[in-house]
């Protein structure tokens, strides 16, 4: 195993993010604050070697995301995304936000 | 509840196993039973938690394999790790009426919705088959016309996923046109020699670019970066190329 492929990606960091975010959001495009790469946040690379879970660009390395969980209190660092884009069509209960905003 | 419900908020649930299935010696299906599943798309994935009585708990995320249904059942397919803390659990010591907690359905963008009608390339490195198939499940159960392709790389014949279900479809052209990769052992008088996925197998094997297939590639890291470039250099746009990467131990916390 090639020791500079020690991340996985954003997708596993999705169940985790669901219990901040009500919506999904692997399929949100990312905008990294370092090189600016405009990415969906499934791509990110994701590091799992620390004590919580840390995000970094795919293209640059800048760190993106980093959430830790220590006992009762998650501590979210979102420092290195200038912003997220979530589109609501590509929400798998899309059907169901449309009628909830609807409400 | 009810808003919490229409929002489809992913919540931890209890499952129930169903039943057990052997995929390989390393590799065993869950049929779980969830309560108030809110049903998935093919491709995404569910967390399980286990706790220990002295309230030390792992979380992993497991592919569900299964075509999404209304019923409330899912299925996930879970290889045994030398050292795992939970899948030696999932694949050795779980039995049917067991329950486990589960978190899910999770992720929006390694999907494959039946609306989609454009030609499919899936791209498997070992137990990264587990996502496509509910891809390929969902394809057949909806009766999508779908054009799906399958390349499917692993180790050794004994260490492939749904044998007889691929096969079966596979021997219906119109259903899914199926390619193994044998990495170390080929079965006997195969045709190519056993290694990696190399530029020759994509040119022959997989749909040529100019049909801008959407392609779902999944596997270890080192897999998924090798067989993106792969199609990247092959033509593919790579925009339309969707990737999930397991780790080397496949288990995360």
């Amino acid at each position: 195993m090639n020791a500079s492929m020690n991340y996985l990606d954003g997708n596993a960091a999705a169940g985790e993010l669901s219990m901040i975010f009500a919506m999904d959001i692997t399929s949100a495009e990312g905008r990294c604050g370092n090189c600016g790469a405009k990415r969906p946040f499934a791509e990110v690379h994701l590091y799992l070697q620390c004590p919580g879970l840390v995000a970094r660009c795919p293209r640059c390395e800048h760190v993106l995301l980093r959430l830790v969980n220590v006992q009762d209190r998650i501590f979210l660092d979102l420092r290195g995304m200038t912003h997220l884009v979530f589109d609501t069509r590509q929400q798998p209960q899309a059907g169901s936000l449309t009628t909830a905003s609807l409400l | 509840m009810e808003g919490t419900a229409v929002l489809g908020r992913v919540m931890w649930r209890t499952a129930k196993v169903l039943g057990l299935h052997d995929e390989t010696a390393t590799a065993r299906t869950l049929m779980l039973s969830v309560r108030d599943w809110p049903g998935h798309v093919a491709g995404q994935h569910v967390d399980v938690r286990l706790t220990a009585p002295d309230g030390y708990s792992a979380v992993r995320s497991y592919s569900i394999a299964s075509a999404p249904s209304t019923a409330g059942r899912i299925e996930i397919t879970v290889e045994r790790l030398p050292n795992g803390e939970v899948s030696p659990y999932l694949t050795q010591q779980v039995m049917v009426d067991d329950e486990l907690e589960v978190r899910g359905p999770i992720g929006g963008w390694f999907v494959w919705r039946p609306e989609q009608t454009g030609p499919i390339q899936l791209v498997a490195g070992g137990s990264g088959i587990v996502p496509l198939m509910a891809m390929i499940r969902s394809r057949v159960s909806t009766g999508s016309t779908a054009p799906f392709r399958l390349l499917y790389s692993v180790r050794e014949p004994g260490a492939i996923f749904y044998r007889d279900e691929l096969r079966s479809l596979s021997d219906q052209r119109d259903l899914l046109i199926v390619t193994y990769a044998y990495t170390r052992v080929t079965p006997k008088d195969w045709p190519r020699p056993a290694g990696r996925i190399d530029p020759e197998l994509i040119e022959n094997d997989t749909w040529p670019s100019h049909l801008r297939p959407s392609s779902h590639v999944c596997g270890p890291t080192s897999f998924v970066e090798y067989a993106t470039d792969l199609l990247i250099a092959a033509g593919h746009d790579r925009s339309r190329i969707r990737t999930e990467r397991f780790g080397a131990t496949g288990e995360r916390k």
